[in-house]
């Protein structure tokens, strides 16, 4: 997936929106600047298939040499589809975050909580002033 | 100088047969192990245990023990741990006969002193916390959160209220959400502003009615104290919800300030910080809690408690009959050992000497700060409390020297690194805390080898530490393959 086509949380996580049948399905991943950020990365617990969040719910946790840090999910649903292999290649999420690094998908049940996402132009504003 | 040898893994090192001493022939009777033990408690073979020689032991252990530092033998800045000097007197005052070989099971009227030195500790603590009942039951300052935790959900159980709540702002010691997720409740993140307070837009979004508790750290991690405190317990309190005040920072306002006078409703010290008990091994610790009027019917029982008949020396006890007790959360009466340093310290000191520390920890950060702001930026400001975090983003950007590679070269010129990369709200944060115990000769030194390091060559800084006998261990590896058996 192109980074400039995916929308992103303030909490570093992206977001591609999908049409299916009916409804709209998110994957979700986390950008290559939150991965950097991180450093090196030791650990993942990915989420449970089938559960729910809400927007902006921890749904996820990644654990690095540094500290353990909450993924968010940026989007209201239920969890369809988990990235299992991920846990056993973490250097996916560095090598290829917006392809390989995807974490999972979630059927959007609440379409409100899309529009307090940013593009891709405001994420990196938002990375350059953080940094 | 350094002995490579008999540093080696003592299962390395092992020769069969080989022995520290060898006994004389057994001059009784032998019983077969099999006549004394049942057939599934005897092991099928011996444990394969390292065959050693004395010398060789004595030599591994003290070979050991030079390549690690502390703060006997080194300065050790290392923010939100308060490494000052651990007074010797309070060492020998631990190992007295008369406090350090007591067993818990003696009878009460043999164990007088040890009881009216905890009874006074408990009321010296509540004293200074402002808080007026005390514990000293937990093990360490983690164990106090989540005790502290566990006496407000009796609380409000025993009210009748169902708050689930426990707000937890960024900048805190990771122990506060994992105990607040122990104790049962769920934790909220309240973000802080780059000054380093907290954000009470932020703050007022996520507090209602469900808030069980606050969990604050002040003066907080960065080294503020929060300047809308009082507001934030004001706010906490309207709503039903308490304070719970995170003491790992006691040592900037003692006797300045108290947490029971600025809204808490409970805290946990931390002794082996505040009051100069040693840090290190794990333990054993404590962390003792102290609490306001209402909640101190649900602290851990026992208690000490002292009992002044008429014309008679008073009389101390435990006391059990505490029915809304949470019940004990430590063996006997906690650990003592430390809990007798903090006593000795408290005393050495008396009320105006303990307000002296915190001045003096006060001015040595803050000068130390003056210092390093003109090259590691310090992005909360020119005045701190106890301690400070600096930034080397700057450098990070501009030459690639990470706080990682600066931590680990100070290791080159006999310092220990501050903490680093925390608090996680300050990008490549090198949190600096000198304690009171440090003269102005140490604190220029380490100031100028700072400034020394940020000028080197980023390749040297990147290999740092060179003097060591580890350089930078595979931390990645470490964690995600690890060793945990001897393999040879």
């Amino acid at each position: 997936m192109k980074p400039e086509e995916l929308l992103y949380a303030k909490t570093h996580e992206w977001v591609a929106i999908e049409e299916t049948d009916g409804g709209k399905t998110a994957t979700i991943g986390i950008s290559a600047y939150a991965v950097e950020s991180l450093t090196d990365l030791v650990f993942i617990e990915l989420p449970k298939q089938g559960r729910t969040v809400a927007a902006l719910e921890s749904f996820c946790e990644v654990e690095s040499v540094k500290a353990v840090s909450d993924i968010y999910s940026p989007v209201a649903g239920e969890v369809t589809e988990v990235n299992t292999p991920l846990a056993d290649a973490l250097e996916w999420l560095s090598d290829d975050p917006y392809g390989a690094g995807w974490i999972a998908k979630v059927k959007i049940t609440d379409d409100a909580p899309l529009a307090g996402l940013l593009d891709y132009d405001a994420y990196q504003k938002m990375c350059a002033e953080e940094a | 100088m350094r002995n490579i040898h008999d540093t080696q893994l003592l299962f390395d090192l092992s020769k069969p047969g080989r022995r520290a001493l060898r006994l004389p022939t057994c001059d009784v009777p032998v019983q077969p192990i099999e006549t004394l033990l049942p057939a599934g408690a005897i092991a099928e073979q011996a444990p394969a245990l390292p065959e050693l020689a004395e010398p060789q032991v004595v030599r591994h252990f003290t070979n050991l023990s030079t390549q690690n530092m502390s703060v006997d033998s080194h300065f050790y800045p290392l923010g939100s741990c308060t490494m000052k000097h651990n007074p010797k007197r309070n060492e020998r005052a631990a190992g007295l006969a008369g406090l350090g070989d007591l067993h818990p099971y003696q009878p009460e009227s043999t164990i007088q002193g040890m009881l009216a030195l905890l009874y006074d500790l408990q009321e010296f603590l509540s004293e200074i916390s402002g808080l007026p009942a005390c514990s000293l039951q937990p093990a360490a300052g983690a164990h106090g959160e989540l005790t502290a935790l566990w006496v407000a959900a009796a609380y409000f159980r025993d009210r009748g209220e169902q708050r689930t709540k426990v707000l937890v702002p960024d900048s805190a010691h990771g122990t506060n959400p994992a105990s607040a997720i122990m104790a049962g409740f769920e934790t909220v993140t309240v973000k802080t502003l780059k000054s380093g307070a907290v954000d009470m837009e932020d703050f007022r979004a996520k507090l209602d009615d469900h808030i069980a508790v606050f969990m604050i750290t002040n003066p907080n991690t960065v080294g503020i104290f929060e300047p809308a405190m009082r507001q934030i317990a004001d706010e906490v309190h309207a709503r039903g919800g308490l304070i719970y005040l995170d003491g790992a920072n006691m040592n900037a306002i003692l006797g300045v300030t108290r947490p029971g006078d600025f809204g808490a409703d409970m805290q946990h010290y931390n002794p082996h910080k505040t009051f100069s008990g040693p840090h290190g091994g794990g333990g054993p610790g404590a962390g003792p809690i102290c609490v306001t009027e209402k909640l101190a019917s649900y602290l851990p029982a026992p208690i000490v408690v002292k009992r002044n008949d008429d014309n008679q020396a008073p009389v101390y006890s435990l006391d059990y009959e505490r029915p809304k007790s949470i019940g004990r959360v430590r063996s006997f009466f906690g650990n003592t050992g430390v809990l007798v340093r903090a006593y000795c310290y408290i005393r050495t000191h008396g009320p105006d000497g303990l307000r002296r520390v915190s001045e003096q920890a006060v001015l040595n950060a803050n000068y130390l700060l003056s210092r390093v702001k003109h090259f590691l930026p310090v992005p909360q400001g020119d005045r701190c409390m106890h301690e400070f975090v600096a930034s080397a983003k700057q450098l990070k950007t501009e030459r690639g020297v990470s706080a990682m590679d600066i931590a680990k070269r100070l290791l080159d010129f006999g310092v220990h690194a501050p903490t680093v990369y925390f608090p996680q709200t300050v990008p490549e944060a090198l949190m600096c805390e000198p304690t009171e115990t440090e003269s102005k000769e140490t604190l220029d030194a380490f100031a100028e080898m700072l400034f020394r390091i940020t000028e080197e060559d980023p390749e040297l800084l990147h290999t740092a530490p060179h003097t060591t006998a580890i350089s930078r261990p595979d931390e990645v590896a470490a964690a995600r393959q690890p060793t945990l058996c001897h393999c040879g």
